[in-house]
């Protein structure tokens, strides 16, 4: 295989990246100053089948490679990492349906998420199992007479879950204690009518403001069993099976945003001219300049390349997914530092995007797993007998 | 209904990397990537819009070098059907005359119930071809168009022909030339699914020696050309520039200030 996108994937990634420049990125200011969801940016990523990438043809998809998933975040984060989130939770919430999920169900959700039509939310988080998946205290018991499951909890810092309309949630079924922890949860869709199913509040974000990150509450919600996901008892391993492929698409917004600040940075840099000479062809910023565009680039070659081997069905997928969102978290939240230093007083003023390209590169290394829980993943890796 | 678009490939003027080459100053083509010229997109976005209406198809046809087929395929992502391409190497170098009975003699061997054209291209800038191909092949021609509406069922086409105080009202039997303008409306972008589909979309090939040429016997191509550049220079290096950064108000007031005291306006 030739070490290089192919015709399609470069194309798509040229198309993301023309609707990225002229439709989303004139709204990326005031996406973040007014903290609301773009709808109208979903309905152009809709439209212009960017969200229906990650969705095999036969329910309306593009059936898109996880690379070609990944080339659409960078692009659109490019501009607005708020906007190329929706893409990346779109898929990142499809992903239990896409491994596990059965005929019937993808059949009934898909076309509309392949559309755009709906949105879909991923509801693994609570207030107290962050890290600790295996933690949850959300519940669903069964009820005999009828086969269905009545879930109750809460699930907090969900990525768009109050626009969502379906909610794939993580709820403990284990009735006995002695269950070994990996093995008390099961995955359930709660499509977002469903009584008893609430949004609790909106949190209050650094960045990826325009993003809603929800509180979500199940009181009493009752789903067929048709909705259960994958196995009882299978909750822990779609969790985790879907992260490793989903961390790359947070590692791509990350590649984006470095992107976008690196590009900001030099155009800057170009053109502020101090002691009668451009700033750039000074050998400080230069540098500067320099280190983040290799960084940049580094991050991105090893996100292409986790990519390709998470595709190809790699034994330690796990692994390489940790890897780039490691590397590509750790890199945007340095360049994007780097990009404000270079524009100096203007840098930190909402005049340029690159105060909000800082902020908003902070929650990847957070999300889907905290930058500690991704080099705990790759040190498990490497600490595995052979 | 069928309308065949003229498209030309020409150089992407954001790329800023077009230039003349040296010897012959005829435009580097190499140097840049190519795009679809814009004007020929608003003709494109019509006729998409008017097959969107009534029915039918969008063929493209282009006279270029060997790498257009890159090119149109961006125009068939858009929502064209099908392509026809004239790419012969003795039509490199081809005049405003060449051009026009190459592709008036592909365009009458189509079948069509309406050609559109843009306005004029951003590389060379004639804008005489769309009307040497109608005046060739006999066709109604009507320029300027702010507003097409073919009657499919009569056999017509009713254009609002843009003037300087405002439009005339055209109709003319099908087919007929339409030279399409930005009044139109902004052309589309193409869907991913658009450009995956334009993967396998037909694309013809015809050479010189295929077509058959309008216009009478004598040559065309290069070697036939009747005009020639003979020299070439880069525009002067911009002067000091102004830049305005106050609030819209203030700043529209500074603009007009500076264009009424060089009586611009």
């Amino acid at each position: 295989m030739p070490y290089r996108l192919t015709e399609d994937q470069a194309a798509l990634r040229d198309a993301v990246r023309i609707l990225a420049d002229e439709q989303i990125a004139p709204r990326a200011a005031e996406i973040d100053r007014t903290a609301e969801f773009p709808w109208d940016v979903k309905d152009l990523l809709a439209s212009h089948d960017v969200l229906s990438l990650p969705f095999p043809e036969q329910y309306g998809g593009l059936g898109g490679d996880l690379l070609t998933v990944c080339l659409a975040v960078e692009q659109i984060s490019r501009v607005c990492a708020t906007s190329g989130l929706i893409l990346a939770v779109q898929e990142l919430a499809s992903l239990p349906l896409l491994l596990f999920g059965t005929e019937e169900q993808k059949q009934r959700w898909f076309p509309d998420l392949a559309a755009g039509r709906h949105l879909i939310a991923f509801a693994l988080t609570e207030a107290e199992a962050g890290s600790d998946v295996a933690a949850a205290r959300t519940r669903a018991r069964r009820d005999d007479a009828t086969g269905d499951w009545i879930i109750d909890g809460s699930k907090r810092f969900i990525s768009q879950g109050s626009v969502a309309d379906l909610v794939v949630v993580f709820a403990a079924t284990a009735e006995s204690d002695d269950t070994p922890r990996h093995q008390r949860l099961s995955c359930f869709v709660v499509e977002k009518d469903t009584p008893g199913f609430g949004v609790e509040r909106i949190e209050h974000k650094m960045g990826i403001r325009g993003s809603p990150t929800a509180e979500l509450s199940f009181s009493g919600v009752r789903v067929p069993d048709a909705h259960r996901v994958g196995e009882i008892g299978q909750g822990f391993e779609i969790a985790m099976r879907t992260l490793d492929r989903s961390r790359p698409g947070i590692a791509a917004q990350a590649v984006g945003i470095a992107q976008g600040a690196l590009e900001v940075a030099s155009a800057y840099a170009r053109d502020r001219t101090q002691f009668g000479k451009p700033i750039a062809e000074f050998q400080m910023i230069g540098a500067m300049l320099a280190d983040m565009d290799a960084q940049t680039e580094a991050a991105r070659q090893l996100l292409y390349k986790a990519c390709t081997e998470i595709e190809a069905g790699a034994a330690d997928a796990g692994r390489w997914s940790a890897m780039c969102k490691l590397v590509a978290g750790d890199t945007a939240m340095r360049v994007t530092t780097d990009a404000v230093q270079v524009l100096g007083g203007y840098g930190y003023i909402d005049e340029f995007p690159v105060e909000r390209m800082m902020r908003d590169a902070k929650i990847t290394q957070l999300y889907e797993g905290t930058q500690q829980i991704q080099r705990l993943v790759i040190a498990r890796a490497l600490a595995a007998p052979r | 209904m069928r309308i065949v678009v003229l498209v030309k490939p020409v150089p992407d003027t954001a790329s800023g990397g077009e230039r003349l080459r040296p010897d012959d100053w005829r435009l580097d083509r190499a140097a840049t990537t190519a795009v679809v010229n814009a004007n020929d997109e608003y003709a494109l976005e019509a006729a998409l819009k008017l097959t969107e209406a009534h029915g039918g198809e969008v063929v493209l046809l282009t006279m270029a070098g060997a790498a257009a087929p890159e090119t149109m395929r961006k125009a068939l992502a858009m929502g064209a059907t099908s392509g026809v391409l004239v790419s012969d190497d003795a039509l490199g170098g081809s005049d405003m005359v060449s051009t026009t009975r190459v592709l008036a003699g592909a365009l009458g061997a189509m079948e069509y119930d309406l050609a559109f054209a843009g306005a004029d291209t951003s590389d060379s800038g004639g804008g005489i071809v769309p009307a040497g191909v109608a005046a060739l092949l006999g066709l109604p021609y009507l320029s300027y168009a702010a507003k097409i509406e073919p009657d499919p069922e009569a056999r017509t086409v009713r254009v609002n022909r843009i003037t300087p105080t405002g439009y005339d009202v055209l109709e003319a039997p099908m087919p007929a030339l339409v030279v399409a303008t930005q009044a139109l409306g902004e052309p589309r972008y193409p869907s991913l699914k658009g450009i995956m589909a334009a993967r396998s979309k037909a694309l013809e090939t015809k050479a010189l020696a295929d077509v058959s040429v309008a216009g009478g016997d004598g040559p065309v191509g290069g070697a036939a050309s009747t005009t020639a550049v003979l020299g070439a220079e880069a525009p002067p290096p911009r002067g000091a520039t102004r830049v305005i950064r106050e609030p819209a108000d203030e700043a529209a007031r500074q603009v007009v200030a500076f264009l009424a005291e060089r009586r611009i306006i």
